[in-house]
């Protein structure tokens, strides 16, 4: 056991745990518990978007991919800011203006209510299901790798940390948890990059030399990780689009009192997921170059451990105090990130069945606001517990395609639908309910015909769908449209939902 | 609340003509920049792999270059919203506030 970084871990835990039970407090009514009250500011939720966003395996997992496989793993992470010009351009500020807490809010105002409200509470479902399913089984993994706390334990805490985060603490809690993760990981990552940097006089050529002198210039080309650029284009669409389908992240723009609070809250959340991401090629390149590839493959060998294994080398190595209070500090703040990301998605996945499902489909929008919250955070404690229970049953199983398959579905299912509803006046509720299956289908059928399920044996080649799930989608969408028009929905509904969007008029 | 009246109004269409452009000419150019670094590192590997400053190959600078690229269409974004977009859009809700259902 690495009493050290459990130490920090324990104040990460007791500092969280004092914010959730002072924001127990101002989380009485359904706007308070969805969307903090409106009443987070552009800039802290700048910090809340990044730190909801930067999950651990863009920590561990991308600094391992560049480690071991160099150019191919930088290129793999440049895809996670360009999708927030899409977040920023298209969704965050018509999402702000028009809706009140999920996705679907924006849908129902101009289609019907009932259905576009099922299918996309579905598909959000089955979203923050496979992604918090990735979290839980790799935060599993690692923490056992960190801390040496066996896997069902760490689960099960994880576990009833997200519902204590987000039941208690509600959308407030979870937003201070990941503002403080945030904060914690950036700062890691800059003293970690700033120490390499030094080693090399602060000159990136003199540490690119280093590293073609010691690897071979191999190493810092692209074809090393991905051999097919069709397969690359694929994931790129997916994580371009996906990212604006994510609820978690959808889910944060109502947080912010306006929409111009939302468009500064994604510039702050590009600056530093951007910075995070150059960085983590400093981490990577720097620790194949100081602790070496075939030392970090031996620890694990999807080199996860290369970022913890860097700050050990750079403190003084295995068993002296620098090294072991860095690896200490650089574990805690890998097992935060886990935390911040799952509570967030909880938070969406309970929105989802409680707001849109139980109290809009099932209730009819009749629901007093004691119930709704009530019913949300009883929710919240049902998604807590199934996350616990298959994350166990999933232990030792290779679950990293599934973070691929949660991005494919957001922008298959969810993506097609929100730009057809904000800027195409025929679109109707047939049009919406099919784009949302369809691409849920689709993504989702591609996936398991795939390599990443079916191995060698695939029916279809790709290991990201996006490339042909998101036409499909967006296909279906209009035929779905097209096909079933519907006279009954009239194009006022419409007017309103277009100038509510653009200017905010009536925002609540 | 007479949403069509908005809709038809002079200052409404001029605001989503404007954004409109503004949305199709930032998107296109930024796909098609994001894009060519797959497409280019598949198809060109022989220009990529070029050295350029030391060890340091185009393909590293193309690649870094994108969270640049990224960083200032956010920026002309934030710019042109905050003065073209958010005046007219705040005329309109001065206008129209009154009979507004929240």
């Amino acid at each position: 056991m690495n009493w050290l970084a459990i130490g920090m871990f324990v104040v990460f835990v007791g500092i969280t745990l004092g914010i959730t039970y002072w924001a127990s407090h101002h989380t009485k009514t359904t706007a308070e518990y969805y969307a903090a009250g409106r009443s987070i500011s552009g800039v802290q939720n700048g910090f809340a978007i990044a730190g909801d966003y930067m999950s651990a395996a863009s920590f561990l997992g991308i600094a391992g991919l560049i480690a071991l496989n160099g150019y191919d793993g930088f290129m793999y992470s440049v895809g996670w800011l360009v999708a927030y010009i899409v977040v920023l351009i298209l969704v965050a500020e018509p999402m702000r203006n028009s809706g009140k807490y999920t996705m679907a809010d924006v849908l129902a105002y101009r289609l019907r209510p009932k259905p576009v409200r099922t299918a996309a509470a579905l598909s959000t479902l089955v979203i923050s299901t496979f992604y918090m399913l990735a979290q839980m089984v790799g935060a599993g993994t690692l923490i056992k790798m960190l801390l040496g706390i066996p896997y069902e334990a760490s689960v099960i805490f994880i576990g009833i940390m997200m519902i204590l985060y987000v039941t208690l603490g509600g959308m407030l809690g979870t937003t201070w948890v990941q503002i403080i993760k945030a904060g914690l990981l950036m700062f890691a990552a800059t003293v970690l990059s700033l120490w390499v940097l030094a080693k090399f006089n602060f000159n990136l050529v003199t540490f690119f030399n280093g590293l073609s002198a010691k690897y071979g210039q191999k190493f810092l080309e692209p074809g090393l990780l991905y051999k097919n650029p069709i397969e690359l284009v694929s994931l790129g669409m997916a994580l371009v689009l996906g990212t604006a389908g994510m609820p978690h992240i959808l889910m944060r723009f109502y947080t912010v009192p306006t929409a111009k609070a939302a468009r500064t809250s994604v510039l702050w959340a590009m600056g530093l997921i951007g910075t995070f991401y150059i960085m983590t090629t400093f981490l990577g390149f720097g620790a194949a170059y100081f602790v070496g590839s075939a030392t970090i493959k031996s620890i694990d060998k999807g080199g996860n451990m290369a970022a913890p294994l860097l700050a050990q080398m750079l403190g003084g190595g295995p068993n002296t105090f620098g090294g072991e209070f860095l690896l200490a500090f650089v574990s805690a703040a890998a097992f935060a990130t886990i935390l911040a990301v799952v509570a967030g998605l909880t938070l969406a996945a309970s929105s989802a069945f409680a707001h849109d499902f139980y109290v809009n489909v099932l209730r009819g929008g009749k629901a007093d606001e004691m119930t709704q919250v009530r019913v949300a955070k009883r929710t919240g404690v049902i998604v807590g517990i199934i996350a616990i229970i298959l994350g166990i049953l999933a232990k030792g199983q290779n679950v990293a395609y599934l973070v691929a398959l949660a991005f494919a579905v957001a922008s298959s299912a969810n993506i097609p639908v929100i730009i057809l509803a904000l800027f195409w006046k025929r679109f109707n509720t047939t049009g919406a309910v099919a784009g949302i299956l369809v691409g849920l289908i689709a993504s989702v059928g591609l996936m398991m015909i795939g390599p990443s399920v079916m191995g060698k044996a695939a029916i279809f080649p790709l290991s990201n769908p996006g490339i042909v799930s998101i036409p499909i989608g967006f296909i279906a969408a209009f035929l779905g449209t097209v096909l079933v028009p519907q006279r009954s929905e009239s194009n006022i509904k419409y007017e309103e939902l277009y100038i509510r969007a653009n200017t905010g008029l009536g925002a609540e | 609340m007479e949403w069509e009246h908005i809709a038809e109004s002079q200052e409404f269409k001029h605001l989503i003509s404007i954004k409109t452009k503004f949305t199709i000419i930032a998107l296109i150019f930024s796909f098609v920049y994001y894009f060519a670094l797959p497409l280019s590192v598949g198809y060109l590997p022989g220009v990529m792999n070029k050295k350029v400053t030391g060890a340091i190959n185009i393909a590293y600078w193309f690649a870094l270059s994108q969270f640049f690229v990224a960083w200032i269409i956010a920026g002309i974004y934030a710019r042109v919203a905050n003065r073209h977009f958010d005046p007219i859009a705040e005329k309109i809700r001065r206008e129209n506030a009154e009979g507004v259902e929240v």
